[in-house]
């Protein structure tokens, strides 16, 4: 599956990058340099926020998250959630893996849902090493402003439509 | 920042320059997390010992591998968009002008693109280069990481399996389009207050 979403990756950037060789050899060259020039400043971005996920990981209470987003938790686990999710390092990994260990030690199905919303949304990592960086400011703030609502509605969502 | 209006009328030209944002290797959010991240490696050292420490660096170390190549194709993607895009397409579509449509167009645009959290950024932040609405660019963004399927499909399904991916997809579509729409509200009360940036 990873393997697929490469492909498709690669596949989208050689097909652009035939259009614009086809337009003019010098378009095809600047773009591939703005590209690789782009790779390369992000390179230390990304070494950081992968290779660093693990340790900050391995500090994180687990057991603790599951317990503080029960159930029976309520508003206040609901909030728990959000300012958890997004304050939970790493890639993917950890974020779901956590989300997935608090489902299965009892958490409401709802708080999950926030703190995966959360976590997607304002992971604070992923916020101050990639999009800080690559967006104009005002973009980040608005987006973040606008979606601070998000993870409240999933869960007043989930709780409306009940288990699946 | 509408360069690309004067007098109502929608001015294009493939040679107008782009607007990027000046990218520095190095930066105070970059060594904020650095700091976090060499102080987590010590505690993870001195508490669990030499081989946890390793464990973990190799791999992590792996992981930062598996996404190198997307990372590149990634940049390259949104080098091309930027330069390819015709941006009458996407002033039409996702411009300033582009409405509650732009938002419904940028959120099924989202949902198609290939890539996780990683890839999305570059490629946004082109798109408003070429004229882009705020709105739109942020339904986009949220979209990709609510909906997009190349991260369901690659973690989030293994970790939560169907029935819990499903229901969370069901509940986060109109999300996207929530967010455009607040992100929009909020910039045109900041632009008529004067209050931004």
């Amino acid at each position: 599956m990873i393997y697929f979403v490469d492909g498709l990756l690669w596949a989208i950037a050689l097909a652009l990058g035939l259009v614009a060789a086809s337009r003019s050899r010098h378009l095809l060259r600047d773009s591939l340099r703005e590209g690789a020039v782009d790779c390369l400043r992000l390179m230390p971005r990304i070494m950081l926020g992968v290779i660093g996920a693990g340790f900050v990981a391995a500090l994180l209470p687990q057991e603790l998250v599951g317990r503080w987003l029960g159930a029976d938790s309520g508003i206040a686990g609901l909030c728990i959630a959000v300012v958890g999710g997004a304050f939970t390092p790493g890639g993917p990994v950890i974020g779901f893996s956590i989300g997935a260990a608090a489902l299965k030690g009892g958490a409401g199905t709802p708080q999950v849902i926030a703190y995966t919303v959360a976590w997607a949304l304002f992971a604070v990592q992923r916020l101050t090493l990639w999009e800080i960086p690559v967006m104009p400011q005002r973009l980040v703030w608005l987006r973040v402003v606008g979606s601070l609502p998000l993870p409240f509605l999933a869960a007043a969502g989930a709780m409306l439509l009940g288990r699946p | 920042m509408r360069p690309h209006h004067q007098h109502g009328s929608i001015r294009l030209s493939h040679e107008a320059p782009i607007q990027r944002r000046p990218r520095k290797t190095f930066d105070w959010s970059t060594a904020f997390i650095a700091v976090v991240v060499v102080v987590a490696a010590a505690v993870v050292y001195r508490r669990d010992g030499q081989a946890r420490f390793l464990e973990i660096l190799s791999s992590d170390f792996h992981l930062f591998v598996d996404i190198l190549p997307k990372v590149l194709a990634a940049c390259l993607i949104a080098a091309f968009v930027a330069v390819l895009m015709p941006r009458q397409v996407v002033l039409r579509w996702v411009g300033a002008e582009s409405g509650f449509l732009g938002i419904v167009v940028a959120t099924l645009a989202g949902v198609i693109c290939p890539g996780g959290p990683i890839t999305i950024f570059p490629v946004a932040a082109s798109f408003v280069a070429i004229g882009a609405d705020v709105g739109a660019a942020i339904a986009f963004i949220t979209s990709w990481t609510l909906l997009g399927y190349a991260r369901v499909l690659v973690w989030e399904w293994p970790f939560f399996g169907a029935d819990f991916v499903t229901w969370r997809i069901v509940i986060s579509i109109p999300l996207p389009i929530v967010a455009g729409l607040l992100a929009r509200f909020i910039a045109g009360l900041s632009a008529r207050t004067g209050g931004c940036e």
